[in-house]
């Protein structure tokens, strides 16, 4: 038996590198989440109407819930894998806090499914002709967004990841809590349609993602230890 | 304090304290609601603009207060439960959610009923019906997730982590539901601002209110000495009582 080897710091590298290097090998998990969000969008044209101005009017909204879905969609695979093979339960014997090795996770995450969606978004933003000026906060607003939504996402995550179908609730739980990124991120894109202030927005995303950032994980963790013991 | 504490680990004395307090809440339920009920709906004066639809919010207030204190106390005894392993406290939870569920709905059901004569109709994205909704999701994924754990350990912390997420994010919602809704606010309608109620319409408000919150604390208590007896069962103590009363 060794003795724990390394810091905090060291563990956290660890984490990112492990978790990178899988998803990267399993390229179908990144890009599922994209052709997703594509998807969804081209139904939208098909089920509303064609008519730009129309889709214009109701772009930012359609572009927020699609990504919101999308990354919802890809929140299952989080810790389901690691759950399967018993990694995760090393990872709650390891001597370094979970919360922190947690929040690892969630930013690989975010990395491979959250700021991929925002770089995406300017171009389906294009096809719902969305008004010029306001592409580069819709891309801004989702990459700050879902950042909170990975962090809030990952409790119903770890909250599921013992059940054998948990994916249907695991949107029942998460989805109420998106509520308010909804609510700023498509008001940034809305705001900067209109011309007004989008400092505000952007202000209030970031704020969200602090709160997130410091509180999510003592969730995450609290609800990893329930999913494994249990 | 803390032998008070260690004593209500114990659901024994707590179903022995509850069975001298449960009769007091009903008593003061039954007085309340119906002194409430009598005095809003047939002697408070109508209202002069909305006439006599806004009899609804002895309904509708109620409710709606009690919707939201359910969640808070459901998280507060999650909490206690995660922290001090008191299992009374997770049984509370349990059967608390049920109720607040259908607070939340009766909220929702008389804002819409009320929406009728005042809106001209069923349902309007309105900030406070918004939130309504959102709590109503909310208390349904409490109780989904509880149901979802075949161990009954687990369920209950997996709830308790739940409610109290949820609790953080109660005041959050509300404020950027009320947000986006001064944004959206349709030019349609002008919903005019609340007078000042008199004392004539107040009073029985308040006597509804303290009903509704005596009824919760007596139906808690009651569906809390069931849910006692159903998860003590082969205790020696539930046997012994058992026995007695056959």
């Amino acid at each position: 038996m060794h003795a724990p080897q390394g810091g905090l710091m060291v563990a956290i590298k660890a984490t990112l590198k492990r978790d990178l290097t899988l998803m990267l090998r399993r390229r179908g998990e990144v890009l599922n989440p994209l052709v997703f969000f594509a998807l969804v969008i081209t139904l939208f044209p098909i089920g509303i109407s064609p008519d730009p101005e129309l889709l214009a009017s109701i772009a930012p909204g359609l572009l927020w819930v699609a990504a919101l879905l999308a990354a919802l969609l890809s929140l299952d695979s989080l810790f389901r894998s690691d759950y399967d093979d018993g990694s995760l339960e090393q990872l709650l014997l390891a001597p370094q806090p979970l919360a922190a090795l947690g929040l690892a996770k969630v930013a690989v995450h975010w990395l491979l499914t959250g700021l991929p969606l925002a770089l995406m978004a300017p171009l389906l933003g294009i096809m719902l002709s969305l008004p010029a000026g306001s592409y580069a906060v819709l891309a801004l607003s989702l990459a700050l967004g879902t950042a909170s939504l990975s962090l809030i996402g990952a409790i119903g995550a770890a909250l599921t990841v013992g059940l054998a179908r948990g994916g249907v609730l695991l949107s029942l739980l998460v989805l109420p809590l998106y509520i308010p990124v909804l609510i700023f991120g498509a008001g940034a894109v809305q705001a900067a349609i209109f011309g007004e202030g989008i400092a505000a927005h952007l202000a209030i995303l970031g704020a969200l993602l602090a709160l997130a950032l410091m509180l999510a994980p003592w969730a995450i963790a609290a609800s990893l230890r329930i999913s494994i013991n249990g | 304090m803390w032998a008070f504490i260690n004593k209500l680990r114990s659901p024994k004395w707590f179903y022995a304290i509850s069975a001298k307090l449960q009769p007091l809440f009903w008593v003061a339920a039954t007085l309340l609601l119906l002194v409430g009920t009598v005095w809003g709906l047939a002697f408070a004066p109508a209202d002069y603009q909305q006439g006599n639809s806004f009899r609804i919010i002895y309904v509708h207030v109620p409710a709606a207060f009690l919707a939201q204190s359910i969640f808070v106390s459901m998280a507060v005894s999650g909490l206690v439960f995660m922290v001090w392993k008191i299992k009374v406290a997770d049984m509370v939870a349990t059967v608390m959610a049920p109720l607040g569920a259908a607070m939340t709905f009766v909220a929702l059901f008389s804002g819409a009923v009320w929406g009728v004569p005042t809106w001209g109709t069923w349902w309007m994205w309105d900030a406070r019906l918004t939130s309504m909704l959102i709590l109503l999701f909310l208390y349904l994924g409490v109780i989904a997730l509880r149901g979802a754990f075949s161990s009954r350990d687990s369920g209950s912390r997996a709830a308790s982590v739940l409610a109290m997420v949820g609790v953080i994010n109660i005041p959050i919602i509300k404020y950027s539901v009320d947000w986006w809704y001064t944004l959206h606010q349709p030019a349609t309608f002008t919903i005019t601002g609340r007078a000042a109620m008199t004392m004539d319409m107040w009073a029985p408000l308040l006597i509804m209110v303290l009903g509704f919150y005596s009824f919760f604390i007596a139906l808690t208590l009651m569906r809390t000495r069931s849910e006692i007896l159903r998860r003590e069962a082969n205790k020696r103590w539930v046997r012994e009582l058992a026995e007695e009363t056959n």
